[in-house]
């Protein structure tokens, strides 16, 4: 089991643990209505909807490495759209680039079928109450 | 075909097109509606749900469908501004989020479009739970305004809302 919960949100737009990597999770979703924008591709906001959750994820794990019980509070996110998503599966994983006391840079990427290719990227700066 | 001269038929109207396509897809499992406009915004509401989420012990909306409304409003800007659809990609979307938005509320995104040029469309907005002048979110935005074919140019509310279907949102359209 994962001990990662992903909330209420994410659960309802289909995202799930595709697997873990170095502890840390890499996030996925299957392609359908939920996040289908203009037909057969990614609509932009589900899009930043996974990398914001896989931003999370990867952040839970490093504070519960650490130890440190905290409450997310979300500052900002920027995201670059790369290419169109297609209607295939998208995985995302974070990377925490700093973490601080009270708050955490980090850094996410959107990938479907080739990991090489990511179809987005995310910065986001998270506040640790 | 005859013209009004109060009703264009060319001319994009935000308040019907919403109601033929954000009722689709991603837009209609959020149950995003169309709220206002005026010559260069357009503002959408995100009616409360409990499945959107975002912490377990809190009744409190995640930000991501948060950045959802504001790209749905920055493209209905984009269009409101322009005067007809006109096909864009997201290229970079920028959301910071000033504090949560009050329990079991809805949400309401106004944006605007600031400047389009030959290759991109500028936008601005914010996200409030009732009080415009308290802000749950701001954003800033740029969109690729892409090639756009003469012939594709919709004439009708209904050709524009398969146009807008066809080609809205979210990564570029040359990959």
């Amino acid at each position: 089991m994962h001990e990662i919960d992903l909330p209420a949100y994410a659960r309802a737009l289909g995202i799930s643990i595709h697997d873990l990597e170095d502890s840390v999770p890499v996030l996925t979703v299957d392609f359908g209505p939920n996040v289908e924008g203009r037909p057969q591709h990614y609509h932009g906001g589900a899009t930043a909807g996974l990398l914001e959750n896989a931003g999370y994820a990867a952040l839970r794990v490093k504070l519960t490495e650490e130890g440190r019980e905290a409450r997310l509070k979300p500052v900002n996110i920027t995201v670059q759209y790369l290419s169109a998503g297609k209607s295939q599966a998208s995985f995302a994983k974070g990377r925490v680039t700093r973490l601080g006391r009270r708050n955490a840079n980090v850094t996410v990427e959107a990938w479907q079928a080739d990991r090489r290719k990511p179809i987005a990227s995310a910065v986001m700066n998270i506040l640790i109450a | 075909m005859s013209e009004t001269p109060h009703s264009d038929p060319a001319r994009f109207d935000p308040e019907q097109v919403g109601k033929l396509f954000l009722g689709r897809a991603h837009p209609g499992w959020l149950g995003l509606k169309y709220s206002d406009h005026g010559d260069n915004w357009v503002e959408l509401e995100l009616p409360w749900s409990e499945k959107l989420l975002g912490e377990p012990d809190r009744p409190v909306l995640a930000s991501g469908p948060i950045v959802s409304l504001m790209d749905m409003a920055s493209g209905m800007s984009i269009w409101q501004t322009h005067g007809t659809f006109l096909p864009v990609a997201t290229l970079d979307l920028r959301v910071d989020y000033q504090r949560p938005a009050k329990e079991r509320s809805a949400v309401w995104s106004r944006v605007e479009c600031y400047r389009i040029t030959r290759s991109a469309a500028f936008v601005r907005g914010i996200a409030h739970d009732g009080d415009p002048d308290d802000t749950v979110a701001t954003m800033a935005g740029v969109f690729m305004t892409l090639s756009a074919d003469p012939r594709q140019i919709s004439r009708t509310v209904a050709d524009q809302a398969a146009a807008a279907s066809a080609a809205s949102e979210a990564g570029t359209g040359d990959a």
